[in-house]
């Protein structure tokens, strides 16, 4: 913006704060300098309509709220104001510790966008009077991100506007549209969803922000519906929440290895079994998901042997000659299986 | 926002500032309002011209230029700063939501009270239908912290996933980290005699020792802004052709490229800081995953699945 142009600006919101009456255009190209024109040359008008309406977008753009309405019955053209009470921050008194506590959250934005509203938010309230300590820490920092979904998603929350956008998820072989009334965004262990009403599914549905595809899209209009008064997290955490873990399973270990699996073992017996060669550890475990244990200690090879419960040593069992099959090995002389070599 | 608009925020935004620190230093203000001493002298050029209508001396915003100081005396009824955008109220309200996830003694109560008067004077825009929750080992978090606060150093044992190794280290603690969820420790390490970021839920045991935190100098904090998980660049790089049911990984995992193929497979590509870690991972991803590349990864996980079976057989015979 040119300098002339700033200075117009910052005189036009000086005027208009300061009138309690509305100001027509015409009177404020006749008082802020800057708008002279003729009024009676129709290009000259023209040009000044103009910039006066770039102006008032550049304002609005602010967050300077414009107001526009007639001071008597008598005034027929519309004019500006700026109430005072709408423009100026509220009084704000935050103890040193809250003012460091704020500066601490407003670096902890690793989003761009967000990081410039935080800081600029931030000089708001310096200039509110608030000194902030710059070097203050906590000692703990969180870093914020959020997914490009999260914007246009709280705004839609706020305008309660139904939103639609394409969802896939990577088990799906191509995104599908959803239609949604979103009630709420949520970060849960570090990601972030969305819950809401799902209009397609007429049922209360939960979505990972990551996976949104695309633009966010407002459909129908603003408020639409009411989110209903409920614990968002509640929602989330039983979609993706911790779950009990009655089973047991005994697996042998070789010694110092498998470091993984011995920190989560309920307890170690030490070569003590004896059932194990070179006197294999015996661990204890405890899980949900006998497929999910399987596959896991897969993952440890032959360091590994479970031994009990049946289930699970056989979806190991099951898994390693999948594995064995997809992995032929380059060097092994045709017709000769592993196996066989091994008896 | 355009830059543009950022000179006329600012404008508005310096004479409050001034208002409420008569005798301010220029080099201070800058640094406050996030400029430039150059661009802050600049922009008190330019408000000096700017006033109230009719604009003769007295209406015009005055200010006393002392050295290199500044008062305002007369600010043409800009006494206050703007109010809140809703950006600004989101990304303060949520950060400081984040915060007060944190585990901290009396720092909870405090972020909400902090929180409650932001909340208050974003008005309208307070009202974000944003909600933050952190799990994990809370209690484990806050020891570390404390630590870091007490400037203590600290006898840990750490769980390397990346070589499944278990290991004790004397490391000088830094501040303690949460990305994506997840939090890091990060201190001086004084085996490897470097900066690391150790992830907390790996972290078996602490204990705290009398002597005090000594980062060397040349200890500086690791810029995570893409993320933890940075491999050194001669890590090698693992292609898998990944099933269905393993697509997850390319959501867990940093992955270089990620290509899907006609059919339900994907090609995966991702660097991996150790080959040990590899095999483990394609073997845990069981018959969803095959191994493209490196060649000597995919004759390990197949020998291995092979050495795995030969014990069963071993242990019982009957069963073949």
């Amino acid at each position: 913006m040119s300098r002339s142009r700033t200075e117009r600006l910052v005189n036009l919101v000086i005027c208009l704060l300061s009138t309690r009456r509305f100001l027509t255009a015409s009177q404020i190209a006749a008082t802020v300098p800057g708008y002279e024109h003729d009024p009676a040359d129709p290009r000259d008008h023209e040009a000044f309509q103009r910039k006066f309406e770039r102006d008032k977008a550049e304002l609005r753009d602010l967050g300077v709220p414009l107001e526009t309405g007639t001071t008597s019955a008598f005034d027929f053209e519309p004019g500006y104001r700026i109430a005072r009470r709408e423009y100026a921050l509220p009084d704000v008194h935050l103890e040193p510790d809250e003012a460091a506590a704020v500066g601490i959250a407003a670096r902890l934005w690793q989003h761009a966008g967000l990081a410039a509203a935080a800081s600029s938010g931030l000089v708001k309230l310096r200039a509110a009077g608030i000194d902030v300590d710059p070097h203050a820490t906590l000692g703990v920092e969180p870093m914020v991100t959020v997914d490009p979904a999260f914007e246009p998603l709280t705004a839609a929350v706020r305008d309660r506007q139904a939103v639609t956008f394409d969802y896939r998820v990577p088990e799906e072989d191509s995104a599908t549209r959803r239609s949604l009334q979103a009630w709420g965004v949520v970060c849960w262990r570090g990601r972030w969803y969305t819950v809401g009403h799902d209009l397609d599914r007429d049922a209360a549905r939960c979505f990972r922000l990551s996976r949104i595809v695309g633009a966010v899209r407002r459909s129908g209009p603003p408020g639409a519906y009411d989110p209903p008064e409920v614990d968002l997290i509640t929602y989330v955490a039983r979609w993706s929440g911790p779950v009990e873990r009655p089973g047991r399973a005994s697996v042998l270990v070789r010694p110092g290895r498998g470091v993984g699996i011995r920190r989560h073992a309920e307890s170690v017996q030490h070569g003590a079994d004896g059932t194990g060669p070179d006197g294999d550890d015996l661990l204890t475990l405890r899980y949900a998901d006998a497929e999910s244990l399987a596959g896991w200690l897969v993952g440890y090879g032959a360091d590994v042997r479970v031994v009990d419960p049946p289930e699970v040593r056989d979806f190991v069992i099951k898994r390693l000659h999948e594995i064995s099959a997809a992995h032929p090995g380059v060097a092994a002389p045709a017709g000769t299986a592993p196996r066989e070599a091994v008896r | 926002m355009s830059g543009s608009t950022d000179r006329l925020g600012r404008l508005l935004n310096l004479v409050p500032y001034l208002l409420a620190r008569p005798g301010v230093a220029v080099e201070r203000a800058a640094a406050d309002l996030d400029v430039t001493p150059r661009q802050l002298r600049d922009d008190l050029e330019l408000l000096w011209v700017c006033g109230l209508p009719g604009y003769g001396p007295g209406d015009l915003i005055d200010m006393a230029l002392d050295g290199d100081r500044v008062t305002i005396t007369y600010d043409a009824g800009i006494d206050r700063p703007l109010r809140l955008t809703r950006d600004e109220a989101l990304a303060l309200v949520v950060a400081l939501r984040m915060l007060a996830e944190m585990p901290g003694v009396g720092h909870g109560e405090m972020i909400g009270r902090a929180l409650a008067k932001i909340e208050n004077a974003a008005g309208e825009h307070a009202d974000a239908a944003v909600t933050v929750r952190l799990s994990g080992d809370k209690e484990r978090l806050e020891e570390l912290r404390g630590a870091v606060e007490r400037r203590r150093a600290l006898r840990i044992t750490y769980y390397t996933a990346t070589r499944d190794e278990s290991s004790e280290r004397v490391v000088d603690p830094m501040r303690v980290l949460v990305v994506g969820g997840r939090a890091y420790l990060e201190a001086w390490c004084r085996r490897a005699e470097a900066v690391r970021l150790f992830r907390v839920d790996r972290i078996d045991a602490s204990t705290e020792l009398d002597s005090p935190a000594a980062p060397p100098p040349q200890a500086r904090p690791t810029d995570v802004r893409d993320g933890v998980f940075s491999p050194a660049p001669d890590a090698p790089l693992v292609t898998l052709r990944v099933g269905r049911g393993a697509r997850w990984i390319t959501e867990y995992y940093p992955c270089t490229e990620v290509r899907e193929e006609p059919g339900e497979h994907w090609l995966v590509s991702l660097h991996a800081s150790d080959l040990g870690w590899a095999r483990r991972l394609a073997l845990g991803l069981g018959p969803e995953v095959s191994v493209l590349a490196p060649p000597e990864l995919a004759a390990a996980v197949g020998a291995e699945a092979r050495a795995a079976l030969a014990a069963y057989e071993a242990a019982d015979p009957s069963q073949y």
